[in-house]
């Protein structure tokens, strides 16, 4: 039996039926066609599918999309929902050369904004365990580091009440 | 790689939802964060044919501490929530300390205490600290309300005393002891992402720099964790001294059973337990000298 759910993507509502076995993931990618947001793993370690659901971060491939009914989610095109102004994140994941092959960098960039609304001046230490279940197989963690750690100086202020993302 | 077919149902109290497992029987799930029923369901492990989710039952998510009453997990509080709780901090810091080594962030914000319990990983990284303090579940079934002791909720790798038709509501740990302290440390290959290799648990209190009470629980390295009483023993009663603590440690590390797996080689758990139980106990004696 589909179930009727109501969610708020990227500022748009959206009212949908879906299977019950159908995840967050399958939902924006397939149905809304929010393609950034990537399918890696499957298991919750790779980090590829963040979202934020409300003012959490959570891998959208464990996350079943009945169970986000009345819920915000945002996705990596919500951080610059005009298409042509970035979100002060993305700018500094530019700025740094923290994208490779850019398959990571819309999880690493949804953690880092979760990072940033809970804590606005963290430390080197505080930047690698936010992204601790974000993989880059370029192997440019260094730079995407750097990255965040400028953009929490350049946007000190990505509090939670902030509702542009 | 996409899920299995079933019905799904999101209850709004416990009534109902012992209501709903009692009708769908033993092929249906109990759901919190999902972390890793889901994981299980997409590498064919399990195929309910109903899930119920209780991550939207009101009040299920309450944290609930004070040096009175004691500690109380609701079934639905996030790993996040227990892992950042300040109270939790200061009373119960072994509690939140392995909340916070558990898996990622993502999946902190996802999986619940409670549930890392129910799936009873020999591993489960919150099962030392609250087997440590002596933690009760409440549980909730047809026939009401009854406590377990945490240590006789775990009957073998994924195994429990839970009944099909029953759900953990909560996991409860008593008041803390006077000048007691915690820790939990755990070892694994990717940071403290992956599944733990070994994990152990301590709980002691010191009165004049003599140990009056020591529980020291070990992860990962038996069918479900394990204490090991014969080095709780050698220190009670005791002076708090460096050898009687690395005699400890090695008594612990011989009444292990670790095997050889993916995660680590049973010799170099065997030796790792010493390391990390010595380790622990220091960390835990130095902040209960400090109450």
């Amino acid at each position: 039996m589909k179930h009727h759910i109501r969610i708020q993507v990227n500022g748009d509502l959206h009212e949908l039926a879906v299977d019950p076995w159908r995840t967050l993931n399958q939902v924006l990618r397939e149905d809304l066609n929010l393609t950034g947001t990537k399918f890696g793993c499957g298991s919750g370690d790779c980090g590829a599918c963040t979202v934020m659901v409300d003012d959490r971060s959570v891998s959208s491939c464990l996350t079943l999309a009945v169970a986000v009914d009345g819920k915000k989610v945002t996705t990596v095109e919500g951080l610059a929902p005009s298409g042509d102004r970035l979100h002060p994140i993305q700018e500094a994941f530019i700025a740094n050369g923290a994208i490779q092959c850019g398959f990571c960098t819309p999880g690493m960039e949804i953690s880092a904004l979760h990072l940033l609304r809970c804590n606005p001046n963290p430390d080197e230490r505080q930047i690698r365990s936010a992204i601790a279940g974000n993989l880059c197989r370029c192997t440019g963690y260094n730079k995407i580091v750097k990255a965040i750690a400028a953009a929490a100086q350049a946007s000190p202020g990505m509090s939670e009440g902030d509702d542009t993302p | 790689m996409t899920l299995g077919r079933f019905e799904y149902h999101a209850p709004q109290s416990i009534p109902q939802a012992v209501q709903l497992l009692t009708q769908l029987g033993p092929d249906a799930r109990v759901m919190a964060g999902g972390t890793d029923l889901l994981v299980k369901m997409r590498h064919h492990v399990v195929h309910p044919s109903a899930i119920v989710a209780i991550k939207g039952i009101p009040g299920l998510d309450r944290i609930e501490v004070d040096r009175d009453h004691g500690l109380t997990i609701g079934a639905a509080a996030l790993l996040a929530d227990v892992a950042t709780h300040p109270q939790i901090q200061a009373l119960y810091p072994a509690v939140s300390g392995a909340a916070q080594t558990t898996a990622n962030v993502q999946v902190r914000n996802m999986g619940t205490v409670v549930g890392n319990l129910c799936n009873a990983s020999p591993a489960a990284d919150n099962a030392p600290s609250l087997l440590a303090l002596e933690a009760q579940v409440e549980i909730q079934g047809p026939r009401g309300v009854r406590h377990l002791p945490l240590a006789a909720f775990f009957k073998g790798p994924g195994q429990t005393a839970l009944a099909v038709d029953e759900i953990v509501t909560a996991v409860k740990a008593p008041p803390p002891r006077p000048a007691s302290a915690g820790v939990y440390l755990s070892l694994s290959a990717r940071g403290q992402l992956d599944c733990s290799a070994v994990g152990v648990g301590v709980v002691l209190a010191l009165e004049n720099q003599v140990c009056v009470h020591a529980r020291i629980v070990i992860g990962a390295c038996a069918p479900t964790p394990i204490r090991v009483p014969q080095a709780e023993a050698l220190l009670e009663g005791r002076r708090w001294h460096s050898q009687t603590i690395e005699q400890a440690a090695g008594i612990a590390a011989s009444l292990a059973q670790p095997i050889d797996d993916l995660r680590a080689s049973a010799r170099y758990r065997h030796r790792m337990i010493t390391v990390l139980a010595q380790r622990a106990l220091v960390q835990a004696g130095q902040s209960a000298a400090k109450k």
